[in-house]
Parts: C-alpha cells; structure tokens; sequence
C-alpha cells in the first residue's frame, strides 16, 4: 500500500475548552520562571550563567574559558624563534582581505642586516579593526604563517585612530611563534 | 473652615493616591513585565540601571536590580524628539493620547485603596470619590478609551493604524457586552454598587471566590459555597474580558507587532506615543484593582483579621487603613504578575476567533450566568418546587443554546485535494 492515510484525531469535549491546555502553559512558564531564578535553568551550568537563568553576565564573567579552539578574534603578526619579523611583505593578505581593512608599505631589508637574504619586510603594517570582519583569509593566505587570528575578542576605541592597529601594536598582539617555517634559518 | 479642610482631604486624596500610588504602579508594572519575561525566557532582563555612585566618587555602584530602569525609559522618552508627521489630521493626533491616559486615570477615583483610616476623630476614607455606582462608572469611563485608540488610528492617515485602530473598535464591541453581564451576578450577590461597600462586606463575610469565614444566619456558608459557581464563571468572563479590553496579550490585536508595526500607535513617538504607553499600563492596573476589587477582596486581608487591623491605633490615629492599603497594593500587582504570565503563555487569538469568542460564546455564557445567580440568589425565599422548575428551565435553555451553537458551527470539509474541490 504506497499511500497510508493518518486520520487526525478529532477533539475532545476537554480539549476543546482549551482551558486545560491554558493551565498546562502556565505551569511550563512558571516552572520556567522558578527554575530561571533558582538558576536551574536547562543548560545554565554549561553555558557558565550569572545564576539567573542561561545568561552569562558579561562584565563580571568572561567566556575566555569556554572560548572553543576555532575562535577567530583580533588578526595579528607574529615574529619566529630568532626574533625575525616573519612578513616579508608579499601584500597577498591586502589583496585577499574582502573589506580591505589591511594596509602594508613594503620596505627594504638593508644589505648589512643579518636576514638580508629576505629582502623585504613592511614598513607599515596597518589593520584597520573597524573595517576587519574576522574572516580569516589574511592567515589563510599567508605563505609565511606570518598573520594569525587571535583570541582576542575585546577591541575597543574612542576614537577611529585608536580602531587602527598598527605594526607595533599587532606584533604586541601576536608575540613569537616557533616552527612553522624554516626557509630562512642557516642550514646546519 | 470646616470646609477648607474637607478641601484640603480631597486634595490630599487626589494627589495621593493618583500620583504617589497609581502612577507609580505604571513605571513598577513595566519593570515586572521586563524582568519577569524574562526570567520566564530564561534570561535576566535589565538588572544594570541604578543610582551611579561612582560619579560621585563612590567606590560601587548601587545597582538595587535595575529598578531605576522605567525612570530611565522615561527620560529617554522625554528627551526624544516629538515628531509630528506631515499627513496626520493634526487636532485628532494631538487629541488621542489624551483620550486613552485620562478615562484610565479617571476610573482611579472609585477604587477603595483600603479601610478608613482616622486622624483626630475624623474619619478619612481610602477612596477619592465614594460613588454609589462604582463599576457602572468604571465602565462609562473606561470605554471611553477606545476613542483615544480609533482616534489616533484614523488621524494617523496611514495604513497600519487605521487597521489597529478598526480591530480596537471591533475588539471593543464584542467584549464591553460580556464584561457587563459578567458582574450582574456579583453585584446581585452583594445587593450594592458601592465598591466601599463591596469590599467591606467581602471583609465581614469571606471574598467571593474564598468564602471560608465570617458565615452567619444571612450569609449561611452552603449559600456562599453554592454562589462560587456563577462566581467563578463570573470571574473567567470578567477576567477575560479585561485582557481583552486592556489590549493585553492574548487579544492585543490593535497594536500586535507581528501584523501591524506598532498598530495604532505606530505614527507616534517621544512623550505621545509615552502616553499611549502609559494609558496602557494604567488600565492595566486599574482592571486589576476592579478584579481583586470585586471578586478577591479588595483590601481585605481576609480570615476575620480585618476588624482588628482596622482597630490599630496609635494615640488618636488609626492606621489600619495603611496596612489594607498594603495590602491591596500586593495583590494589584500580584494580579499583574498574573496578567504578564498569560502574556507570555497564551498566544494571540485570530481576529475571528476573538470576535466568535466574545459574542458567541461569551455573551451567552455571561447571561446564562445571571440567571444561574439570580437563581440562586432567590433560592431562600421560594419554595423547594419553585426552584427546581428555574433549574430545569435554566438547563433546558443552557442545552437549547449549545445545540444551536453546535448546529450554526461551520462544517468543516475534510481536504479531499483537486479533486475534490472540482
């Protein structure tokens, strides 16, 4: 038989006071209410909440603890083992960058500089975090794992100047990183 | 003299209990419907707006749950700019909010906030105005606020809140009958339209809907047991029908955001549209007030404690009409609470639905009720054989009724597809 017909059940003299109906509402919602201010709501201990039903409370409680691996926060530089600045100023992560929110002015590597074999870093490395969206390409396509995305969630400014990260402030962010690319290293 | 003093009382009165208890309850009414929703949603609602300690060098602020929060809304609603747009009918647009704050205000003045209370032999009566015809004037007077609504749905000369402003008038129609007919049964019961009077006898002889004391040889307890019947029919319909005339969840089809943007008030903004916002509150808690009024014992603190709270004394000043006045304040806003759990548990009605609901089932439910109270109102002073006939007259029109209904419902077609409907 292909077609199974379901007959919907027709109303009971009950149901069809819908005040029963009305009461078991109000008990789901009272319970609601009682379990939210006892802090017992469903899922309160999981999501860390303040006490009073599933909310975290910001402020007071941070979630940087429950921050899950693959948090995409504030881009930024990282120097290797050696203390080496690890862009090389390719300007890919300008181009890739959807809202164009990075700005890099290459520069010169002088000839009497021990990484002179590099050639190039940036002069300027700007990142303009009112623009920036999170997205990730800039770290995807960095050949050098010289851009990442931090855990940083907290960025915020008085002023559109203070929104832009510059060279210095992004190798703050990132901080040293070790491994990943060995190209430049002397071979031993 | 003497009567500069009784000036000076109803002054007092005035002023009092409008601006220092009922307005109140309308910013305390709003901060309830925001933390309460949402701790029913699981969530916390605004508990951050307090009294900014630090800026005056304090080490913490004082938080004291968000309380301060309505008063910031105020403010915020009064600093905003007062739009008039181009295309409204400006008098009727200046008009309506007026006509929806003052009817609710109005009503204030027959609600007895508690017992009397005396100060150096006079005695002081907790109500503005103690009218004789105290619901009657209740539902002249608050009817009226339909007219605020359609007023501003019309002058608005937009599409939106002529719908809402058309539904309030409809919605009104269909449930001002019932809300009637609903306390024919309790004003039988009491015999009076005093609300003064309602409540005092509700203190001697148990509420409506608790009659467990104070039963003697003409309030016999089998009698007041046998009326929690059409009382409680009474108090469903009443109760019912103020949502439904308040605008409140269930029937808030006037202004349901989902459908109409605002409704009837969406052309308003800054203190008009604070307006609209408060007359809603303020019917709010003054249905509440004429629910435990009527029907949950006023101020009355019930199981015979009354007398003895009325008698409390300090010197020559009875303050026991403070405490009923307490008293009457937690159960207007535990009627509030009340009102803001069917908010968030019923949803809203179809527009025909509510219309079906109010005059076809309602409406007659309400007046068989009469009947079923006059009945058992009447039932001492008849015969045994006299009542029994009422009764079965009573169930023979009750069935009559339900079988018309039943008869007039229509059908229903099973979906049969394309096929079917060629």
């Amino acid at each position: 038989m292909p077609v199974i017909k379901v007959k919907r059940p027709p109303l009971a003299t009950g149901e069809k006071f819908y005040l029963g109906a009305v009461f078991k509402g109000f008990i789901i919602t009272l319970r609601h209410a009682i379990d939210s201010m006892r802090g017992k709501t469903r899922g309160a201990k999981d999501l860390a909440s303040s006490g009073l039903g599933a909310t975290m409370q910001f402020p007071e409680q941070r979630w940087d603890d429950h921050m899950p691996e693959y948090y995409r926060g504030a881009p930024a530089l990282v120097t290797d083992e050696q203390g080496r600045e690890r862009c090389v100023s390719c300007q890919l992560c300008e181009f890739i960058c959807p809202p164009k929110a990075i700005k890099i002015e290459p520069g010169e590597i002088p000839s009497d500089d021990p990484w002179a074999k590099v050639e190039k870093r940036p002069k300027e490395f700007d990142i303009d975090m009112t623009r920036c969206i999170y997205c990730g390409m800039c770290e995807e396509v960095c050949p050098e794992q010289a851009i990442y995305l931090r855990k940083d969630y907290l960025i915020t400014g008085g002023t559109r100047a203070e929104m832009i990260h510059d060279k210095k402030k992004l190798y703050e962010i990132g901080g040293v990183r070790v491994g990943l690319v060995n190209k430049w290293n002397e071979l031993k | 003299m003497e009567i500069l003093i009784q000036l000076a009382i109803i002054l007092a009165k005035v002023i009092g209990l409008t601006f220092l208890v009922v307005l109140p309850l309308v910013p305390i009414s709003v901060y309830f419907e925001r933390r309460f929703s949402a701790v029913i949603q699981d969530r916390v609602g605004p508990n951050r707006v307090g009294i900014p300690l630090t800026l005056l060098g304090m080490k913490k602020d004082f938080h004291f749950f968000g309380l301060v929060q309505p008063m910031a809304d105020g403010l915020k609603l009064f600093l905003k700019e007062d739009f008039t747009p181009v295309h409204v009918r400006k008098a009727f647009y200046w008009l309506a909010p007026a006509l929806t704050v003052i009817p609710a205000l109005v009503t204030v003045c027959v609600v007895p906030f508690g017992s009397p209370i005396e100060i150096g032999g006079r005695e002081v009566e907790l109500v503005i105005a103690n009218l004789d015809v105290g619901p009657l004037f209740v539902f002249a007077v608050s009817s009226l606020a339909v007219y605020g609504i359609t007023l501003a749905g019309w002058s608005s000369n937009s599409k939106y809140p002529f719908v809402g402003g058309v539904r309030s008038t409809a919605q009104m129609i269909s449930y001002e009958i019932a809300l009637g007919l609903s306390i024919i049964p309790v004003l039988l019961y009491y015999g009076d339209l005093n609300l003064s009077n309602i409540v005092q006898h509700q203190a001697d002889h148990g509420w409506l809907l608790l009659p467990f004391w104070g039963h003697d040889a003409e309030n016999p307890f089998i009698h007041k047991l046998l009326f929690l019947i059409p009382a409680l029919i009474a108090f469903l319909i009443f109760t019912i029908s103020i949502f439904a005339e308040t605008n409140r969840m269930p029937f808030d089809l006037p202004e349901c955001e989902t459908e109409l943007v605002g409704g009837y008030h969406t052309e308003y903004s800054s203190m008009k549209f604070a307006m609209f916002f408060m007359g809603e509150y303020a019917a709010m808690v003054i249905g509440s007030a004429l629910i435990v009024t009527l029907f949950l014992g006023g101020w009355s603190v019930g199981f015979g404690a009354d007398a003895w709270i009325s008698g409390l004394a300090i010197g020559s000043f009875k303050f026991g009409g403070l405490i009923h006045l307490g008293v009457f304040l937690a159960k207007l806003v535990a009627f509030i609470l009340f009102f803001i759990l069917v908010r968030w548990t019923v949803p809203r009605f179809r527009y025909d639905q509510l219309m079906r609901l109010g005059w076809v089932i309602f409406f007659e439910a309400a007046l068989i009720n009469v009947f079923l109270a006059a009945l058992i109102v009447a039932a001492p002073q008849f015969t045994a054989a006299i009542t029994i006939t009422g009764g079965i007259v009573l169930l023979a029109v009750t069935g009559a009724l339900i079988w018309v209904l039943r008869v007039s419902e229509p059908k229903t077609l099973p979906n049969q597809g394309l096929l079917g409907s060629n």
